[in-house]
């Protein structure tokens, strides 16, 4: 296992992003050359790191690679190195994140090849690229929250990439303030961890457990508020508001981030510390309705979306939502699985979304689409196979990694196995009216008549993850059922895939039936549409908060401060001085009285005490 | 000092010091006041203090009574004309004055020193109580006396400037 | 019946209680001052009073009560210099020695 490759894949990008941003700024071209290579060779070696990996595993089961370079160190109190560990967590996520990422960065070379920003474009993707590896290779806690914050960092230039105009700049600020609100919960769960455990290193966490208290109220308020961080990353409930807002982004970032990668941090970063959240089973339960209910919300709101990256950002909520919900449901394998098979069809969905929307000069509404299966015939059979595998085709990826969420709630919850299954229709019916209404029926506006196949540069990942997409779950469900330790896979049951291939049959149907041929949409839910006004919600809290806090302030001030302490204290000297002012009688012999009145006084005090 | 003596120079003192009080006349309240001051010169001198006492009659009846009547007559003052009398002031002013009165009464009760006789001197020597205060004075005392003799040279230098008249 | 120090010191707080008086009831200025002089004498005739009362080791009063007489008759014959020079200032000013026409110094 060669440690040098391990911190070359976590550190090439980063080279090329400083490149980028401090010396190549002038040269676009330049820039996005430096930007793919660096991206095509951190696939190359994790792939590399893969064949290495899976070879020591062979001689040794129980082989982990760990690296680390020591950066704070106070002794027993607090140690925080920079690390890498490899097992086979990190390292399918390695793949996923290299594989997607080399994708993508060929992909926008055509996409953004006329951006006026290009070179900050791909300098920012690298950036974000070493954020991403750098939460999936680290070994402690301090490491991946400088990483998660990096990568909100990254995703908020992105978003922004576009900053002039004002609906991009107020997205990137939301994505970024959401998820900052996540972090301080993760951070706080992080502390407490840290005072329970004494380590922050998950490997030094993860041995000293057999030792420690559980005690369970300090655990469960832990887990959760690590949970926290994972909520505003992965753009649960109730902080998903900015997701559907982040496509103002370009689509490759919408495919790269918001789609297979930084999005799915929260679900990786549940998965490498779920020895913690095994210990925690009413955290459990939380995270797993939180997931469940963020998954059917999500779902019912796309139904009545009509910008094509919007339905696709709530369907990756959606899925999210799954995800979440799995590692809730103690089955983080399968998260992981969902997760890895998601990547694939998730991003290929939004490039051809992309492709879609590049050709058709902008254009992003669904409603003004149409009739484009003939006409990009690639894009077509691309984005067919993506939709199939989102959907739960029977035997496609998707099928079999759903399939594993659904049997871990049907032995966990049937509650929540009925809202999955019902989530599921819910898919398949508004991926339906997605693909119908995009491709099929007669073009509805100027541009869609216009719309034909991109460059090889852009279709060719299409493809490359069109193949992805169908095959991915084949042979690798082995790599996850034993993917993490102390977790084990749902048992399997032949309900479950029967089930759940009746619910994409009738929202495969149900959607063709009612929007098949339609000029416009027929069906309107205003809360659904209007995502159950959870933003008009949000904003009139902070304004009614802020409202609130500035007349309280107000108040203070003027009465408190101003009344009391300033006009007070001056009124009390004018006061004293008011009284006082009648002793001055101007009178020669008031003041002898006076004088001799306070002498007999006295005389009179000291002669009774 | 025998008895009788004691009682007739007291009653002297403070009779002519109600007189000084009483009189409507500032000259005749001036000269009560000298008299007055001959009392207490006398009763010092019952007390064995008879450098005090000739002091009090050279520099207080002498000098200061002195000029007391010459400010009274530069001045030109007249009997004081009858004005309307504030009762409020004239009964605080009795008030404050009988309290004290009372006071004095009640604090002299319980001063228990006070009631026993003075203790006797010497008899065969004379008391050169001359000699004494200055020796105290110069030594003991020495700066203090140094001082008032500045204040003295101070208060000539404004008594000066004090009357000078404003030129015109 | 013996004299004893309480009979000085009545003496003294008496005359003292006629000056104060005088201080409080008189109107002119000049009288005013007058007892002041008065009062200052009380306390003089006090001092020699406890001057005779503590004799000493060597049988002799204890002087330095009678110097503090001494240095109170000078000083107050200074006083009695400056405060007599004001009041003719006062008088050339005012041309009144009434204590309520200087009454100005108030509220």
């Amino acid at each position: 296992m060669d440690s040098n490759l391990v911190w070359f894949i976590l550190i090439n990008p980063l080279i090329a992003a400083v490149l980028v941003h401090a010396c190549l700024r002038k040269l676009p071209g330049t820039c996005a050359a430096v930007s793919v290579l660096s991206s095509v060779l951190g696939l190359v070696a994790g792939i590399g790191v893969w064949f290495s990996f899976s070879q020591a595993i062979g001689h040794n089961p129980d082989h982990k690679f760990a690296d680390e370079v020591p950066w704070l160190d106070f002794g027993t109190a607090l140690r925080v190195p920079i690390g890498v560990v490899v097992d086979h967590l990190s390292a399918v996520m390695v793949l996923v994140v290299t594989g997607v990422g080399a994708l993508i960065h060929i992909y926008s070379l055509i996409y953004m090849g006329t951006d006026s920003g290009k070179a900050r474009f791909f300098g920012n993707l690298s950036l974000f690229m070493f954020s991403m590896l750098g939460i999936v290779l680290a070994n402690n806690f301090a490491m991946m929250f400088i990483f998660w914050e990096l990568v909100g960092l990254s995703s908020y230039l992105l978003i922004g990439h576009w900053f002039t105009r004002n609906t991009a700049a107020d997205a990137a600020n939301k994505a970024f303030i959401t998820n900052r609100i996540g972090d301080f919960g993760f951070m706080l769960g992080i502390l407490m961890v840290w005072a329970w455990a004494g380590s922050l290193v998950f490997a030094d966490i993860e041995q000293a457990i057999p030792e420690l208290n559980k005690n369970a109220g300090f655990l469960t308020g832990a887990v959760l508020l690590i949970f926290c961080g994972a909520v505003g990353k992965s753009a649960q409930l109730p902080l998903h508001v900015w997701l559907p807002d982040a496509m103002e982004g370009p689509t490759p970032v919408s495919a790269l981030i918001h789609a297979a990668t930084m999005v799915a941090a929260g679900v990786y970063m549940l998965a490498r510390v779920f020895f913690l959240v095994a210990l925690s089973p009413p955290a459990q339960g939380v995270i797993a309705w939180i997931g469940m209910l963020t998954a059917l919300l999500a779902a019912l709101m796309a139904t009545q979306q009509d910008d094509i990256k919007r339905i696709l950002a709530y369907s990756t909520l959606s899925q999210l939502g799954y995800m979440i919900s799995a590692i809730g449901l103690a089955a983080p394998g399968a998260a992981m699985f969902h997760l890895f098979t998601h990547a694939f069809f998730k991003a290929l969905l939004f490039l051809g979304a992309g492709a879609i929307i590049h050709h058709l000069h902008h254009e992003q509404d669904i409603w003004r689409m149409g009739g484009l299966k003939g006409s990009m015939k690639w894009t077509f059979r691309a984005f067919t196979a993506g939709y199939l595998a989102i959907i739960g085709f029977p035997f496609l990826s998707g099928f079999w990694s759903k399939d594993a969420i659904l049997l871990a709630a049907w032995h966990g919850n049937k509650l929540l196995f009925l809202l999955a299954l019902f989530t599921a229709f819910l898919t398949a019916y508004y991926m339906t009216r997605l693909w119908v209404v995009t491709f099929f029926g007669r073009p509805r506006s100027e541009a869609a008549e216009h719309g034909h196949d991109g460059p090889l540069m852009m279709t060719g990942p299409l493809v490359v993850l069109a193949v992805l997409s169908i095959i991915s779950a084949w042979g690798t469900k082995p790599l996850f059922e034993h993917m993490i330790e102390g977790a084990t896979w749902p048992a399997h049951s032949i309900v479950v895939p029967i089930l759940a291939t009746l619910a994409f049959a009738a929202g495969l149907v149900g959607g063709w039936i009612l929007y098949i041929g339609k000029e416009r949409d027929s069906i309107l839910i205003p809360a659904f549409k209007n995502k159950f006004y959870f933003d008009e919600l949000y904003a009139a809290l902070i304004a009614g908060t802020q409202e609130l806090l500035a007349s309280l302030s107000s108040y203070i001030d003027k009465w408190v401060i101003d009344g009391v302490f300033v006009r007070g204290l001056s009124g009390a000297a004018w006061a004293c001085g008011f009284v006082l002012r009648f002793f001055q009688f101007g009178n020669l012999q008031g003041y002898s009285f006076l004088f001799g009145a306070g002498v007999v006084a006295l005389i009179l005090y000291l002669l009774v005490t | 000092m025998s008895p009788i003596l004691f009682w007739l120079f007291a009653f002297m003192t403070l009779v002519f010091g109600v007189a000084v009080v009483a009189n409507r006349n500032p000259v005749a309240s001036a000269l009560s006041l000298v008299v007055c001051f001959l009392g207490l010169a006398a009763l010092f001198a019952g007390l064995d203090a008879f450098f005090v006492g000739v002091i009090q009659i050279l520099v207080y009846a002498g000098a200061v009574m002195v000029l007391f009547l010459f400010i009274i007559m530069l001045l030109d003052l007249r009997v004081e004309a009858r004005r309307k009398i504030n009762p409020l002031a004239y009964a605080g002013g009795g008030a404050v004055a009988l309290l004290f009165a009372a006071e004095l009464w009640l604090v002299l009760k319980r001063f228990v020193p006070g009631h026993s006789p003075f203790p006797d001197l010497p008899t065969g020597a004379k008391i050169d109580d001359v000699r004494a205060i200055g020796t105290t004075l110069f030594s003991t005392h020495n700066l203090p006396f140094q001082v008032v003799g500045v204040l003295i040279l101070v208060a000539t230098i404004g008594v000066v400037i004090l009357s000078k008249r404003e030129l015109k | 019946m013996n004299i004893t120090l309480n009979h000085y010191l009545a003496v003294s707080g008496l005359l003292f209680t006629i000056g104060f008086a005088g201080v409080l009831l008189r109107r002119n200025i000049i009288i005013i001052f007058m007892c002041l002089e008065l009062m200052l004498n009380a306390a003089n005739l006090s001092l020699v009073a406890f001057s005779r009362y503590n004799v000493g080791a060597d049988g002799l009063p204890n002087y330095n009560a009678q110097v503090l007489v001494f240095f109170i008759i000078t000083v107050a014959a200074a006083e009695v210099a400056v405060g007599l020079a004001i009041i003719v200032a006062l008088f050339r000013a005012r041309a009144t020695t009434h204590v309520e026409d200087i009454a100005t110094l108030k509220f």
